[in-house]
């Protein structure tokens, strides 16, 4: 069952969902390929102006939903809304894609050819070329232009390519591991960019398996698992969902006098390291009850540096749910 | 349908702008046209040498008879300086010496002697003079024998040259003379010229298709406009590429041709004149010899392709041209589509390039009997129409055999492009799976 969190709507948060529109919806969106099921009944709701990250292990069927969504390939069954009514073909103009097997034309020249792309996503050559300078100057790649592709390294090839994708300023953009094939630096500047779009209100549905990218840029996200989509919801409130009420203490003192008795069937050391001074451990809250609780047990037999609860990694629960979920598969 | 124009701009200006192509397109027509003008030129390449040729003449035949050319004297000696030469030919002045025995009439022996090996044209050239002295010359004895009035216009009236002309009666009756050896030789070009065209090109579009799979830009590309639109304009724009080619190849090659002829005729009309003015001096028309039978047989030539239907020869070579191009092209197009590598797409070239082959094949069969059986079926059957029907065109084909095979062909393109837009949508997104027929079949049937 996909674990789908319903946002507790303060009546200011409700005033402010008016205006958060849905740029992008897909209803129980059915695909299946000569006997093999590649999505059945994948439902993602899509915000304005958000990251949405699109995750999955290989061959869940998001490069699938992504061809949906570009049109490339249509669903069997399903409804697909682009700001708020049924997606229509002239859509595609509003949506950039970066797909990730990418490739340019190796013998047409770099300015050639994202001109080319461009006015095949419904430019004016006026306007592409406009907006070109703009780009070449800003990733300072004029140089470039007159340069065939095969002349490029694959870096540079790809920056070429990130542009083409947002040129015309598309309302949607779909990038699928952008990343791959950056150096660091690159990597930060592609970031960077990605931020400065959302920043601007473009809409960023972003499928990657590259976690850490995750937590660090999505707003929102859904996993797709064997066809069938298996969690969805904020990033926040997945990792919140997820974590195992365990806390790390550091802390000055013996925690010898603290035993089994006192902390009762409610919690349990994981964890313990005293080699140094400053000792720590880890304790696994078992059942509901309130940190202070434990922090006034604690309090009592030790002198508490610092005390942090455990939230999981995105690593952490994309491992969990689908190891967890293909079990059920099994079972 | 705007995509497509953008798609087919991009196709045609990227492989017209190739070196490659630009240097094919030039050197195809320089070079035909040297192969077809050059040998004519070399052999019209008279050598200019001027010689001078001795000439000792006892009989007095042949005495001042002899006209000097341009390039060739006569030069009449006296016995003593003969003997003189003939013991050893060894001079600065003379080229040879020609030697007139006196019982040339009976013998008919001359001889001719020099230090070096006499050429060819001179040999040609003082044993025609000198035969048409002496045939003149017997004439003339048979002539005073006989006594009759007027004998000489009148043996020259016997003289006939028959020659068999084909003519074949139109619809109305009306007589249209045709030569069989033109009809074939346009219906070959015609066929060959298809066949070409349809090889290369199509393979081109399967290598360009092959070429956006394998460097993935084909998912970028999809993404704004249909995989129909992109086929659509790739066999567009590749189909214009041939037909640019084949364009400048046509104005090239008469450029070339006819200013190459233009130069080598003014030549050889030149010496056409300077033939028929020695042989009216020389008082001998039976001659009317080698240069102006050439001139009219090209007349005759000309005359004869005038005779052939020319519009509809060439409004079918432009149809044949196009459908068979498109046909063969979405095949080859949905080839490319289906596979990652070129042995492969070798492979599934095999059968589909296999009509097009046999019919370069029966085309020589086809040219001898164009009425034939084997002839019929192969210009209505649409794989092999667009070669074998326009081998047939040239010598006349019922109306309806051509319309019968243009809709056919017509209706057989719609449905390839139907099919290979089905099969190049799902193709172009499969990656690393060796694919066969049966698979591609398959593929029709998909949904999206």
């Amino acid at each position: 069952m996909p674990v789908t969190f319903a946002e507790e709507k303060t009546p200011i948060a409700k005033f402010t969902t008016l205006f958060i529109m849905e740029i992008f919806q897909a209803n129980n969106i059915v695909k299946e390929y000569a006997g093999h099921m590649a999505l059945s009944s994948v439902s993602i709701t899509v915000k304005e102006a958000s990251i949405f990250g699109l995750l999955g292990p290989n061959g869940a069927g998001k490069t699938t939903l992504i061809r949906i969504i570009n049109q490339i390939t249509a669903p069997d069954s399903g409804e697909l809304f682009f700001e708020g009514r049924p997606l229509k073909a002239e859509d595609i103009y509003q949506i950039g894609y970066l797909p990730e097997e990418r490739g340019l034309y190796k013998k047409m020249k770099v300015g050639e050819q994202a001109l080319y792309l461009a006015q095949l996503k419904g430019m004016s050559k006026k306007d592409a070329l406009k907006s070109l300078k703009y780009w070449f100057e800003k990733f300072e790649i004029q140089a470039w232009w007159g340069k065939k592709v095969e002349e490029l390294s694959k870096g540079m090839a790809q920056k070429v390519q990130f542009i083409t994708t947002v040129i015309h300023q598309p309302k949607l953009l779909i990038f699928d591991e952008p990343f791959s094939g950056f150096d660091p630096i690159n990597t930060n500047l592609m970031k960077n960019e990605i931020l400065e779009l959302k920043k601007q209100g473009t809409t960023i549905i972003f499928s990657t398996h590259n976690m850490a990218s995750v937590e660090e840029i999505c707003d929102h996200i859904a996993l797709i698992n064997q066809s069938k989509k298996v969690l969805d919801g904020q990033i926040d409130q997945v990792r919140e969902k997820f974590k195992t009420n365990t806390f790390e203490v550091t802390y000055r003192g013996e925690i010898s006098g603290l035993h089994q008795h006192q902390l009762g069937n409610h919690f349990n050391i994981l964890e313990h390291d005293e080699s140094s001074q400053l000792k720590e451990m880890k304790i696994k809250l078992l059942n509901v009850q309130s940190n202070n609780e434990l922090i006034k047990i604690l309090m009592n037999q030790i002198e508490i540096v610092s005390f942090k609860e455990l939230i999981p990694s995105m690593n952490d629960v994309f491992i969990h749910v689908v190891e967890q979920n293909n079990l059920e598969i099994k079972q | 349908m705007n995509k497509s124009i953008l798609i087919l701009k991009r196709e045609y200006l990227t492989r017209v702008k190739k070196k490659s192509f630009i240097i094919m397109t030039l050197l195809v027509p320089v070079f035909m046209a040297a192969l077809t003008v050059l040998p004519t030129y070399l052999a019209m390449m008279d050598d200019k040498e001027e010689r001078t040729i001795a000439v000792y003449d006892p009989t007095a035949l042949i005495l001042n008879k002899l006209e000097s050319n341009e390039f060739t004297k006569f030069h009449y000696i006296p016995e003593q300086e003969f003997q003189e030469l003939r013991k050893a030919f060894k001079s600065e002045k003379y080229y040879a010496l020609l030697h007139i025995p006196t019982n040339i009439l009976t013998t008919n022996r001359a001889e001719m002697i020099s230090d070096k090996q006499i050429t060819f044209d001179i040999k040609n050239l003082v044993t025609n003079r000198i035969e048409n002295i002496i045939e003149g010359e017997k004439r003339k004895q048979v002539i005073d024998e006989t006594g009759v009035p007027d004998l000489e216009k009148k043996l020259s009236a016997t003289k006939t040259d028959i020659s068999v002309e084909t003519i074949k009666m139109g619809d109305k009756g009306e007589a249209v003379k045709s030569s069989t050896e033109i009809a074939m030789a346009i219906g070959y070009a015609a066929g060959f010229l298809i066949y070409m065209f349809v090889f290369i090109y199509g393979t081109m579009v399967m290598r360009g298709v092959m070429e956006e799979k394998s460097s993935r830009i084909v998912e970028v590309i999809i993404s704004s406009v249909k995989p129909f639109q992109l086929l659509f304009g790739k066999i567009v724009g590749i189909g214009l590429v041939g037909l640019t080619q084949i364009a400048i190849w046509i104005i090239l090659g008469t450029a070339i041709t006819t200013g190459l002829a233009a130069f080598v005729g003014g030549g050889s009309a030149e010496t056409a004149a300077q033939a028929q003015n020695i042989m009216s001096t020389q008082g001998i028309d039976q001659m009317a010899s080698a240069a102006p039978a050439k001139e009219n047989m090209t007349l005759e030539i000309i005359h004869l392709i005038g005779n052939l239907n020319i519009p509809l020869i060439v409004s079918s070579l432009f149809f044949y041209f196009i459908c068979g191009f498109i046909l063969y092209a979405s095949f080859m197009g949905a080839i490319g589509s289906a596979v990652d590598s070129d042995e492969d797409a070798q492979q599934l070239m095999m059968p589909v390039m296999m009509p097009l082959i046999f019919s370069i094949i029966i085309l020589f069969a086809v040219a001898k009997n164009p009425e034939g059986p084997l002839a019929f079926w192969a210009s209505i059957i649409p794989l092999t129409s667009p070669v074998i029907m326009m081998v047939r065109i040239p010598f006349g084909v019922p109306a309806w055999q051509i319309i019968l095979s243009m809709v056919i062909l017509l209706g057989t393109i719609l449905g390839s492009i139907w099919m290979a837009g089905k099969i190049y949508r799902t193709g172009i997104l499969m990656y690393g799976k060796k694919v066969n027929l049966k698979e591609i079949v398959k593929w029709l049937f998909y949904k999206n």
